[in-house]
Parts: C-alpha cells; sequence; structure tokens
C-alpha cells in the first residue's frame, strides 16, 4: 500500500535538522498519501516530534524540502502553514486553559471566521452571521467527540483523557486537510486508548482526513496504521506496512539491541526503504 | 434575539436552555442577568437625581477611569501582556482632545473643535501612537514588556513637561477639556441641568458604549485569539492565529480606551498637570483590573468604582483612627495620601493572594453561594 496511484499530499524529500552539533534529523524521506493514516514511530529522541515541528513551521530545517500540496512549507510561519490545511496535536496537550471546551473549539475555527475588528466590536452582520454559522460547525464536533456534557467547562478543569479529546476536536475544527497526531494515547488506560482509536478510525472513514500519527503505543500502530516510518536517530531506519516493519531487521535491532535476530525468511525490501543519509 | 428567548415557552424555569446558537452567544444569556443589570442600569440614570454633587463627580471620575480600565483589561487581562504605560496613553487623549477643543484665542496652542472631533481623535491619536509601539509588545513578554512600557511612561512625562505650548509645562499646565453637547457645556450650567449631573450622566453613557463594545470584541475572534495569545502563544500559532497582529490590535485597542479615559478624566477637572500621567497612575489602573477581575469588562467597572471611591473612605478614617493625619498637613504617623498608596499594594497582594479573580471573583462566589443554598457545594 504505496502513495503510488495519486500525488502524494506531503512530500519530506531530505530534510536535516540540527541544533548546534545535534543531529535531530538527519536526512528523512517520506511521502504520505491523500488518504493515507501514515505512522511515525521510534525510540524516544528519534527525531519524531521534530518532524512535526519542522511541518507546522516551529523549526526550519538546514536542508531539505517539504511540499505540502504541491507547495514549499520551509520557511512559512506556522500560522500561514495552519491556514494551508495543516493540523496538528500535541503530545504535552497544548490547550488554551482558561477558556471553555467553546472557545478552544472555535479558536480552531479561527481562520474560517472572516471578519474584522470593527465588525466584532459591534457584533453587527458578518460578525454574528459567522459567530453562529462556525458555532454550528463546533457543535458537530463536540457532537462526533461525544464531549456534550464539558461544553462549558474551562479545559483546565477536564480530565486528562477529555482534554485529550478536546485537543483533537480543535484541530479538526480547523478543517485540516492533513491531521498530524503527536501520542494521542500517551498516558491513557485501555479504556480510553481505545476510545480514541475509535475516532482516529472514524476521522479516517467519516471526515476522510489523512493523517500522521506518532506513538510510541505499538498494538495502536500497527494496528491503525497503512504504512509506518521507523525513526532511529534522525535516521529512517525503514518504512512500509506494519507487518513488514515489525520483521525488519534494523527495527528490531534499533528497540530491543543487537543481539536479537530474527530467524523468519528474508524480508522482501519494501517498496519506500530508505538507506540512512543514501537519499540526501 | 433577548425578545424571542424571553417569550418561548420551553424555557420557562431552565434560564440556561438554548434553542438558538444566537441566544447561547447573547451577552445577557439568562434572564438573571438581563434583570440585573437592567436594575444597574436603572440605578445608576436615577442616581443624579438623588445624589450629591460631589458624589457625582467622584461617581463621574470613576466612570471614566472605568473606561481606561476596560481598555488596560484587554491588553493585560485578555491578551496577556502586560503593560505600564497606560498612563502615557491616557495623557496623550487627554491633551489630544485638550488641544483639539481649547480656547483658539488663549495663550497655548487650541483649536476650538467641536466633541464630535475631539473625542474620536482621542481614541484615535492614543491608538496610533500604540500601534507605533506595539512592535515592541511583539517581540517582548512578561517582565521586559513591563519595563519597555515603564520606560514610555517616563518619555512621556518628560515630553509632557517640556512642551509648553501645548501642556503649559508644570506647575502651570493648561485648561481641562472644553466639552459641549449641542451648544451646552457638559461641566458647566444650563440645560436645566448642574454640570455635575450632565458630566455624571455623559460618562455614565459613554461607559455604557465602552463596555459594550469591549464585551463584544472579548466574545468574538479578537477576544479568543488575545486569550490564546496570553494562554498558550506556540499553540495559538500553530492553529492559524497571527501573533504580531494579535498583540498589536490588542495594544492598539487598548490605548484607544486609555484615550478616551484621558478625555474624559480632564473634561472634568478644570486644569492638566503635566505631572500626572506617572507610574502612579499607571500603577493605579493595574489596582483596578486586579481587584476588579482579569479578563472581565464587569470587573474593570467594579475595579475602578472601587479604587476611586477608597479615597473617600480613607477619608473619613482620621476621625476613628488618630495616628492618622488628615492630607499633607501631617499631625500622626502617616497621612491619608500615604495610606491610599499602602492599601493599593495591600489590597493588589490581598486579592492575589485570596481572590486571584478579583471583585468579579467574589460576587461568583456569592452568587454560587446562593445557588446552591442551602447545600454548601
Amino acid at each position: 500500500m504505496s502513495a503510488g496511484e495519486a500525488p502524494p499530499i506531503l512530500e519530506f524529500d531530505g530534510v536535516r535538522l540540527a541544533f548546534a552539533g545535534v543531529r535531530a534529523l538527519d536526512g528523512v524521506s517520506f511521502a504520505v498519501g491523500a488518504e493515507e493514516l501514515f505512522a511515525i514511530i521510534g525510540p524516544n529522541g528519534a527525531g519524531k516530534t521534530s518532524i512535526f515541528n519542522v511541518l507546522s513551521g516551529i523549526y526550519r530545517p538546514q536542508e531539505g524540502e517539504v511540499r505540502f500540496l504541491g507547495e514549499q512549507l520551509i520557511g512559512r510561519s506556522p500560522q500561514v502553514i495552519a491556514r494551508m490545511g495543516m493540523s496538528r496535536t500535541f503530545q504535552n496537550i497544548e490547550l488554551f486553559s482558561n477558556l471553555t471546551v467553546i472557545d478552544n473549539l472555535m479558536l480552531g475555527r479561527h481562520h474560517h471566521l472572516r471578519y474584522g475588528p470593527l465588525s466584532a466590536a459591534l457584533w453587527l452582520g458578518r460578525a454574528r452571521e459567522q459567530e453562529v454559522a462556525n458555532r454550528a460547525v463546533v457543535e458537530d464536533l463536540i457532537d462526533f467527540l461525544e464531549i456534550e456534557r464539558y461544553r462549558k467547562l474551562p479545559v483546565g478543569l477536564l480530565p486528562y483523557g477529555i482534554a485529550k479529546r478536546v485537543e483533537l476536536g480543535r484541530a479538526l475544527a480547523l478543517d485540516p486537510k492533513l491531521l498530524l497526531l503527536d501520542e494521542p494515547v500517551a498516558g491513557m488506560n485501555l479504556e480510553e486508548t481505545e476510545d480514541m482509536a475509535r475516532f482516529i478510525l472514524d476521522i479516517r472513514d467519516e471526515l476522510g482526513v489523512p493523517m500522521i500519527l506518532v506513538e510510541h503505543d505499538m498494538g495502536l500502530v500497527m494496528d491503525l496504521a497503512d504504512r509506518v516510518l521507523v525513526l532511529d536517530f534522525g535516521k529512517a531506519i525503514a518504512s512500509g506496512a506494519p507487518p513488514e516493519v515489525q520483521r525488519d531487521p534494523d527495527v528490531v535491532r534499533a528497540y530491543l539491541g543487537e543481539d536479537h535476530r530474527v530467524d523468519e525468511d528474508p524480508v522482501p525490501q519494501p517498496a519506500a526503504r530508505q538507506g540512512s543519509g543514501e537519499d540526501s | 434575539m433577548t425578545a424571542s428567548v424571553r417569550s418561548d415557552p420551553t424555557r420557562r424555569g431552565r434560564p440556561e436552555l438554548y434553542t438558538s446558537y444566537e441566544s447561547d452567544a447573547a451577552l445577557l444569556n439568562t434572564p438573571g442577568k438581563r434583570w440585573g443589570v437592567l436594575a444597574i442600569v436603572m440605578l445608576a440614570a436615577a442616581a443624579p437625581f438623588v445624589l450629591g454633587n460631589p458624589l457625582l463627580l467622584l461617581l463621574a471620575t470613576a466612570f471614566a477611569a472605568a473606561i481606561g480600565a476596560i481598555g488596560l483589561n484587554l491588553v493585560t487581562g485578555y491578551a496577556g501582556q502586560v503593560s505600564l504605560g497606560h498612563a502615557f496613553f491616557v495623557g496623550l487623549g487627554a491633551y489630544t482632545a485638550a488641544v483639539l477643543s481649547g480656547d483658539p484665542d488663549a495663550r497655548l496652542l487650541g483649536f476650538g473643535l467641536p466633541m464630535i472631533v475631539w473625542l474620536p481623535a482621542a481614541a484615535l491619536v492614543p491608538g496610533l501612537v500604540g500601534l507605533i509601539v506595539a512592535p515592541l509588545a511583539a517581540r517582548l513578554r512578561g517582565l521586559y514588556l513591563a519595563i519597555v512600557t515603564l520606560g514610555l511612561v517616563f518619555l512621556g512625562e518628560h515630553v509632557f513637561r517640556e512642551w509648553r505650548s501645548v501642556t503649559g509645562g508644570p506647575g502651570v499646565g493648561r485648561d481641562g477639556v472644553q466639552a459641549a453637547l449641542f451648544g451646552v457645556s457638559i461641566t458647566g450650567a444650563g440645560g436645566g441641568l448642574d454640570g455635575a449631573q450632565k458630566a455624571y450622566l455623559f460618562t455614565f453613557v459613554l461607559l455604557l458604549v465602552a463596555a459594550l463594545l469591549g464585551r463584544n470584541l472579548a466574545r468574538s475572534k479578537v477576544g479568543r485569539a488575545f486569550a490564546a495569545v496570553r494562554d498558550r502563544d506556540i499553540a495559538a500559532e500553530v492553529i492559524g492565529v497571527n501573533l504580531t497582529r494579535s498583540k498589536l490590535l490588542a495594544f492598539a485597542i487598548s490605548s484607544a480606551y486609555a484615550g478616551v479615559a484621558g478625555a474624559l478624566l480632564y473634561t472634568l477637572t478644570r486644569t492638566i498637570d503635566p505631572n500626572s500621567f506617572n507610574l502612579l497612575m499607571s500603577v493605579r489602573f493595574i489596582a483596578m483590573v486586579l481587584i476588579g477581575g482579569v479578563a472581565t469588562i464587569s470587573g474593570s467597572i467594579m475595579g475602578a468604582l472601587f479604587i476611586t471611591l477608597l479615597p473617600r473612605f480613607t477619608q473619613l478614617l482620621p476621625r476613628f483612627l488618630p495616628f492618622i493625619g488628615e492630607g499633607a498637613r501631617g499631625g500622626g504617623l502617616i497621612s491619608t495620601a500615604d495610606l491610599e498608596v499602602m492599601l493599593y499594594g495591600l489590597l493588589i497582594v490581598g486579592f492575589l493572594i485570596f481572590e486571584p479573580r478579583g471583585l468579579f471573583g467574589l460576587w461568583i462566589r456569592i452568587r454560587n453561594y446562593w445557588k446552591g443554598w442551602p447545600f454548601s457545594y
């Protein structure tokens, strides 16, 4: 299942990102298809979140190209990238904790609200119409994520699992063309994890939004993802469908250490397999 | 909007049942709020025919200060950008209004223009200057921003002292703003009402307008963007909020409010002393915001009333506490003026520790207590 047929929505090409000698990303390349659920895994510090920060414009890589919907992303500000249709959640919840669930989701609609401060101050015409119309969109999301009972609570008071769900809702409120999920089930119990998995599948099936998922929960990744990219020390060491990746000797070595051997038939080389650095 | 809500029979006894997003987003979205605000507005409108003139003037000053406090709350409370420079913008508004309205034949610069010109200008000029200064805010935050805006106050003080053709210089000053509506002076006699009564009603109406505009901004995308910048600026950017634009806007709007407040404050007093736009004035506005309630419009008004009426009460104290001297004449350990300054500090610290939501928070606590009565949880 590769992104061969339709043009990929995202192309990440030979990106190098270093912080004063520490190489966070060392020539990473991959592409995400238009309807794909793409997962990125790897040990701690492998550079997974760095990829997200490059994608959303927080980090600026020294080398490489990132094309989203055919347009160059590097050098654009986070706010412009968000307007292009890239939306994300954070590893540690980054909600606006003093605001209610509704206000947080309405903030996700921010760039869909097109009225100026003058119209806002007078609350006439445009401002009023668009607030009501977008409030309806937000209500659909509240319904979709089953958070009706928390609607008017400040998110600072919400339990962790619910806050994660609200953050997902805020990301969805942007009407994203690509959704980045940074450890959506980190710190969740089994029940909450299953809820979140269900929402992720619903997003793909009902909303048709392609996603990139960074996650440590291997069970979740292997069950949900169409393709998996494995990172280790800023390098892509394998990529392909979940079963292929699980059997890849490099992946086993990265996760379990040198001594573990995979006593199986040699794995057919995955189509998008990338050696370390050779693609730069 | 509200009429349709009130007449809906399914809503009876269920104040928080909403049948449209419109009524959910309404400013006064429960019958309790509607009746409460109506009662307060009626009381306030009746006050000038009941209260004495000195108290009316004091209340008018409080209303004018409340407009400034709303402005500071928009930039500091909502957008989280601590500004100590509010006094500078208040001064800018006061002098803009005074110059435009001033007597063209007097010794100082004046154009003798009507209120329709000077009142918008008193908002526009500080607003534009705020916009020029604001890029600093886009690069700095927290303490650093506070220090830079503090510098603004000192710069302002110097300019106001030295620009004698406009301000008259220290110790001399210039006449206050000449306000007239339809040819009737607002602070003098005429039109069947006393100056104090007219000044009170005039500032009251403007405060209502300022509060309404402020609340509308706060509930719109603008206010939400401010809060997003305050709570988590990186997340705000990632969801498409333009940080720089939001901060610039917050500063410009806040400065415009300060300018109007300045114009009104010096409509009420006879002279403008260039030394009055100092750090103490900024601190008074900060105290109004902190004591009234951060990121609330009604809190700003409560805080302004509280801080402006405070001297009224400290003046009564020497009668009961002999160690407090009256005025600056000494006698006793501390004067009432010193006591006021100390009280600002004590109140700010006290509120920050015990009720960070300020007077607004106290009100919410009382309301929730009675909502749950007789249960305490």
